[in-house]
């Protein structure tokens, strides 16, 4: 009888050559030009898209087993999680509010990258880069799934969490990072590619996962470091895909530097900017903290971003414009951003607190040049007004930056007590910025910033004409159980008392 | 630099003054009192005069800082934008020059209390 022979297994190389680079062709019927018609138009030009490197060689079979994996264990995970009542597991309601606060800005902005890399998967050419933007595409949008998942468990519960997409659409802090995705997806392909995947998933996504996921662990709350740990394995991927992206950008053609530099000045300061929000959560919002945002900008930026920037140097890179005005003002921002929260907490799905004795102590040893000197003597008056009875609510609205959209609350380079005012007529209409940096944005693309849909202007005009109990209704907030100061809080009173629940039974 | 685009891009501003009727946008900032986290967005008919608005929308809105009871609108410094001018209280808000999403940038210079002395 004949042995037949058991065909030999495909190695990596062999694989991934034959279920990724061979499953594309040469067209004939048309040309390159008419099936790719958005590659050229941004000014990047690319003579070989075979130079295009994937270190992972991750092939689709392989892709989905990996996947299906990690999702089977993150939805144990958050099953368990949710029969045995995990949500009283965490160090304090506080921490909801980091939390809301994530949930709320940052998880639409998973479903945006999913949609941007499906359609630069479409738009790329070769078919490396397309394969691997639509294995980001697919854990883009699976993240975000899985943060919806985490949303609905605590709205079973909590205030603030019922209102999602309305919220991501209408809510004014959350057009700040709505409106980051929203510019990127509006660039061409490589300009995206240039801002979520090597700007905000290369240069800063350790300074907003590493932060959040270890303050969720000290925090208490597992079900979202499960979710932190199942996406992280998909970080390390699509920061490889930044970084191979501009790196192939960069060898193709010595005309593409001062595009993709520019573009790293641009995205670095949008992404900065959307930081500001991890900043204050960081130092102000964790019950139990994991550093302060100063030390977190120091060793993911200053450390780990500036070998980056050193590594790239060779292809003519620098670091990007405003690098030191982000160090200098890593000692004011979160404090800035933060009396800015608590004073419109009337305004916020989540809660707001003047910080505790212990926490300016914990405030003052980490900003010893800063916090006592500008913020405390705030703080302390903020307190006082508490304690005779007229507790401080900003009545007023907040100027906002017509490019990162955050309210105006940053000062002057070199003088921390005055705002950093800046100013600029586009053909008749008046713009103003929080900084250089944003109006340096505005200046090179006009045409696009004078279409910022900005949340305060806007509560003026049609269809809520300056009515703020009409605002709320129609951004999903509702007044007395989302918003204001935690203390009165029923998220506070209901924690505490299904807490002394469980420990009584 | 213009918008690098696939066709034509031009569109309207999103702020522009038909869309407030007969009110407009105007900003406003006590330079070096940030116990207001960020400059005012206020909401106001162009008719009203200087003084009406600085009484009735702004003095409201100043009231929380412990230099507000010792402001004296005549003696601050005032600019738009980043021009100085000389107010007339009893003018109107635009007879002031003070247009749609202008910014009126008030200093009060020695009323700093809650400012560490430079």
């Amino acid at each position: 009888m004949d042995m037949q022979a058991k065909s030999p297994k495909l190695g990596i190389k062999e694989r991934y050559a034959l279920l990724t680079r061979d499953l594309g062709w040469e067209p004939s019927y048309q040309p390159k030009e008419r099936i790719f018609p958005y590659t050229r138009y941004e000014g990047i030009k690319i003579h070989d898209w075979d130079k295009w490197e994937d270190p992972f060689r991750l092939t689709m079979d392989a892709y989905w087993k990996y996947q299906a994996e990690k999702e089977r264990k993150f939805y144990a995970i958050v099953d368990a999680h949710a029969q045995n009542n995990g949500h009283l597991n965490i160090s304090d309601a506080r921490y909801l509010t980091a939390l809301k606060l994530f949930l709320q800005a940052i998880s639409p902005g998973e479903y945006a990258a999913h949609k941007g890399f499906a359609r630069i998967g479409r738009e790329f050419e070769g078919v490396g880069t397309q394969v691997a933007c639509q294995m980001q595409s697919i854990d883009e949008i699976r993240h975000a799934q899985t943060q919806i998942h985490a949303i609905s468990n605590y709205n079973k519960y909590y205030d603030g969490f019922h209102a999602f997409a309305q919220q991501r659409d209408r809510m004014w802090y959350n057009t700040v990072p709505r409106s980051f995705f929203d510019d990127a997806m509006t660039g061409g392909p490589f300009e995206f590619i240039t801002a979520i995947g090597f700007a905000f998933e290369y240069v800063l996504t350790n300074l907003l996962f590493v932060p959040f996921m270890s303050g969720a662990a000290y925090n208490g709350d597992m079900a979202t470091v499960t979710f932190g740990f199942s996406a992280q394995s998909d970080e390390a991927r699509h920061m490889t895909l930044g970084l191979e992206c501009i790196k192939f950008m960069l060898e193709q053609d010595p005309d593409n530097l001062p595009i993709v530099q520019k573009w790293l000045d641009k995205w670095f300061w949008r992404g900065l900017r959307i930081l500001t929000l991890v900043g204050a959560m960081m130092d102000y919002m964790l019950p139990k903290r994991v550093m302060s945002w100063k030390e977190a900008w120091q060793i993911y930026g200053v450390e780990n971003g500036g070998a980056l920037f050193r590594d790239l140097a060779r292809y003519g890179i620098r670091v990007p414009k405003g690098w030191e005005i982000a160090t200098e003002s890593a000692d004011h921002v979160s404090h800035q951003l933060m009396l800015g929260l608590y004073q419109w907490s009337f305004g916020t799905a989540f809660h707001a607190w003047i910080p505790t004795d212990e926490d300016m102590e914990w405030l003052s040893a980490k900003y010893p040049d800063t916090f006592d000197r500008y913020y405390r003597p705030r703080w302390d008056h903020i307190r006082k007004m508490e304690a005779a009875g007229t507790p401080y609510a900003n009545v007023g609205l907040a100027q906002l930056c017509n490019v990162c959209q955050l309210p105006a609350v940053f000062t002057e380079p070199g003088d921390p007590t005055r705002h950093c005012h800046r100013e600029h007529e586009y053909k008749g209409e008046k713009y103003h910025f929080c900084s250089d940096g944003c109006r340096d944005i505005f200046l090179d693309e006009p045409e696009k910033y004078v279409q910022s849909w900005l949340p305060m202007p806007q509560l003026f005009a049609a269809p809520n004409f300056g009515d703020v109990g009409k605002w709320m209704d129609w951004v999903g907030l509702v007044p007395g159980q989302d918003n204001g100061d935690y203390q009165n809080s029923r998220d506070k009173a209901s924690f505490e008392a299904w807490k002394r629940q469980a420990s009584a039974s | 630099m213009p918008v690098a685009a696939i066709g034509e891009y031009e569109f309207a501003p999103r702020d522009h003054a038909g869309l407030y009727g007969d009110n407009q946008i105007v900003y406003f900032c006590w330079e070096g009192h940030l116990l207001f986290a960020a400059p005012f967005i206020t909401f106001v008919p162009r008719d009203v005069t200087l003084g009406q608005y600085l009484n009735d929308t702004i003095r409201p809105l100043l009231g929380p800082d412990p230099d507000a009871v010792a402001l004296n609108w005549a003696t601050a410094q005032w600019s738009n934008g980043p021009a100085p001018f000389t107010p007339d209280f009893d003018a109107t808000i635009t007879d002031n020059g003070i247009g749609h999403k202008d910014k009126i940038i008030m200093r009060t210079p020695g009323l700093c209390t809650l400012m560490p002395d430079s």
